[in-house]
């Protein structure tokens, strides 16, 4: 179970948009609060995630990205969005939009695991993938976005 | 919105989404997502522990930005899903050109809706995301 509650703001869009190069005027009007997120803005959901796995913790030492040295340290942990520590990349991302996602809105997510399988590759080695699907709603517990992810984690870096 | 008297099975839409892909924009798509992955910005960690060559961008960029052709082409608000998979890793210096495709023009449930392929491809002519969308049409 998350305990994300995302409020939805423009100055995020804003900055997500930006992020993506997306010069869509809708994102960057100051007076304009009537703006629908981009499509993927759902994703950044992470940042009210407390316990994301993929942010470097207040005060924590845990973190598996380099200092002084590449530590590589093990994460463990979920979240939406694929990824993870080391050989763990984003496979697939689905959404599904029942409403648009606006200003204003205050977004809840519940995480449910999904199926996992596992397939050869050439240039990856034995991949084992595992899907997870979010259900967001919004404050008044109306389904916003389904979000189905997959992610995999690789026996060796992937040749390119 | 896409207009249903003005589209057909078979129109493609196509933008170029980035060129010359700087590290610095992948570092801009962490802070705004809140995806800190050292995998897109820690090159120490990328080589010496992931084992890659570099860092390279999330897959949520390259399925962010080919969701701004996408919005371009069908909408704000119109959109009732959007699917990727992430068949390439894409990297600082790559310029990428994303296509959608009308594949099917349909009625359901009293929405005209328009199904469509999406093919994001780099300056080499590799695929790094195939996928679908279903827009509402006007």
């Amino acid at each position: 179970m998350s305990k994300i509650k995302m409020p939805v703001e423009k100055s995020h869009i804003m900055m997500f948009a930006r992020s993506i190069g997306d010069a869509n005027p809708k994102y960057y009007e100051e007076k304009d609060e009537n703006v629908i997120a981009p499509p993927t803005f759902i994703q950044s959901s992470a940042q009210f995630d407390p316990d994301y796995f993929l942010r470097p913790k207040i005060g924590g030492d845990n973190w598996f990205g380099s200092g002084k040295e590449a530590t590589g340290m093990k994460s463990s942990g979920s979240g939406s969005g694929g990824g993870g520590a080391a050989m763990g990349l984003h496979a697939e991302q689905h959404y599904e939009y029942h409403q648009p996602l606006k200003v204003g809105d205050v977004i809840t997510a519940e995480v449910k695991p999904g199926k996992s399988w596992e397939k050869e590759s050439k240039r990856a080695g034995k991949l084992k993938f595992s899907e997870s699907v979010t259900e967001y709603r919004n404050q008044d517990g109306e389904l916003i976005i389904t979000a189905t992810s997959v992610g995999v984690v690789t026996e060796k870096p992937v040749e390119n | 919105m896409l207009k249903k008297n003005e589209i057909k099975v078979g129109d493609t839409y196509s933008e170029k989404i980035v060129e010359d892909l700087k590290r610095t924009q992948i570092v801009q798509y962490a802070g705004a997502s809140g995806d800190y992955n050292p995998l897109h910005s820690d090159d120490k960690f990328t080589k010496e522990i992931a084992g890659y060559p570099g860092v390279f961008a999330h897959g949520m960029l390259s399925m962010g930005m080919t969701g701004k052709m996408l919005t371009n082409f069908v909408g704000d608000g119109t959109l009732k899903k959007y699917g990727v998979r992430f068949t390439n890793q894409v990297w600082p210096g790559d310029s990428l050109e994303s296509t959608a495709t009308i594949i099917d023009i349909k009625e359901e449930d009293g929405e005209t809706l328009a199904e469509i392929a999406i093919e994001t491809k780099n300056q080499d002519g590799a695929t790094v995301i195939t996928g679908s969308a279903t827009a509402k049409v006007g």
